[in-house]
């Protein structure tokens, strides 16, 4: 099998499909699809669980892969395909909370309590940014990419100029006329803008 | 309720990065969980027909894996040594 590149830029092909597609894909035993609902939601959990929760390193990549063996074991019970992005937000969350729940047991502090009870902002927030980096995806290659390297991936003009043989000069302007796209995108209804005011 | 929120350049640079990329590992290994899996179904088949290869996967695991011609991933190393109960010689889990 040839998944798709981890952590990579998305390719556009399978990141257009929607979510239901893609889980009756792998349900049906794509193991491209697999590929590509990973790569998809891959940041949304690493967020949840390092971010949400404060998860250290180590135990939010035994969360992390808990998550999506989890997900792959269960997606012949999910009831709504189109809700695969609340269930893996859910099941991160349960997971995380376990964690801090069991490392509470063995030594309770502070932030492990303050963590079982955490703060649902920080969480509505970053289901906002998992729509928007959704709404990246129609975008062209050209401008995911270079918003991705430049503010999730937080490489330098620098860096970016060179991976894509541009001159530095012209990746700031870049950025700037694909963000105002990505704002058309929204203001238009493309990128289902009511998803996130649903929080 | 909240259709007031604006999402100007400023605010949607700010959610993208919210969520920078999950190590490549990781994304790596959950992705391959397909083929770990069905790799460890037929390495435990394998194992109940055949007392040597067993024996081989208690020995070296990595090895054994790699004789009977599959990939010893991390994935696949880990869930095998759970399935066998040879799980102590991973040391940080």
């Amino acid at each position: 099998m040839s998944p798709a590149a981890p952590g990579a830029v998305p390719e556009q092909g399978q990141a257009t499909l929607g979510d239901a597609e893609l889980v009756a894909r792998c349900r049906a035993g794509s193991e491209a699809a697999w590929a590509e609902l990973v790569q998809r939601f891959s940041a949304y959990v690493y967020g949840i669980l390092v971010r949400g929760f404060r998860l250290s390193q180590h135990d939010a990549e035994d969360a992390f892969q808990e998550v999506f063996a989890r997900t792959y074991e269960k997606l012949d019970e999910l009831r709504d395909d189109r809700a695969i992005r609340p269930y893996i937000a859910q099941l991160a969350r349960r997971i995380a909370i376990d964690r801090h729940r069991a490392a509470a047991r063995v030594q309770p502090t502070a932030e492990a309590e303050e963590m079982l009870g955490a703060d649902e902002e920080v969480f509505e927030r970053l289901d906002e940014a998992m729509t928007v980096h959704e709404a990246l995806a129609g975008l062209p290659d050209h401008c995911r990419e270079v918003l991705l390297r430049f503010f999730a991936r937080d490489e330098s003009y620098r860096t970016i100029g060179e991976a894509l043989e541009l001159p530095a000069g012209t990746i700031a302007s870049r950025i700037s006329r694909c963000l105002a796209k990505l704002r058309t995108e929204f203001e238009e209804g493309n990128a289902a803008p009511d998803r996130l005011d649903k929080g | 309720m909240s259709s007031e929120r604006r999402y100007d350049e400023e605010r949607l640079a700010e959610l993208i990065s919210m969520l920078p990329p999950a190590p490549d590992a990781w994304v790596r290994s959950a992705a391959e969980l397909p083929a770990a899996k069905r790799a460890i179904d037929q390495i435990i088949a394998l194992a109940g027909t055949d007392a040597e290869f067993r024996r081989a996967l208690t020995d070296d695991l990595e090895r054994a894996v790699r004789s009977a011609g599959f990939e010893p991933r991390p994935a696949v190393v880990h869930a095998l040594r759970e399935r066998l109960g040879t799980g102590g010689q991973e040391g940080d889990g």
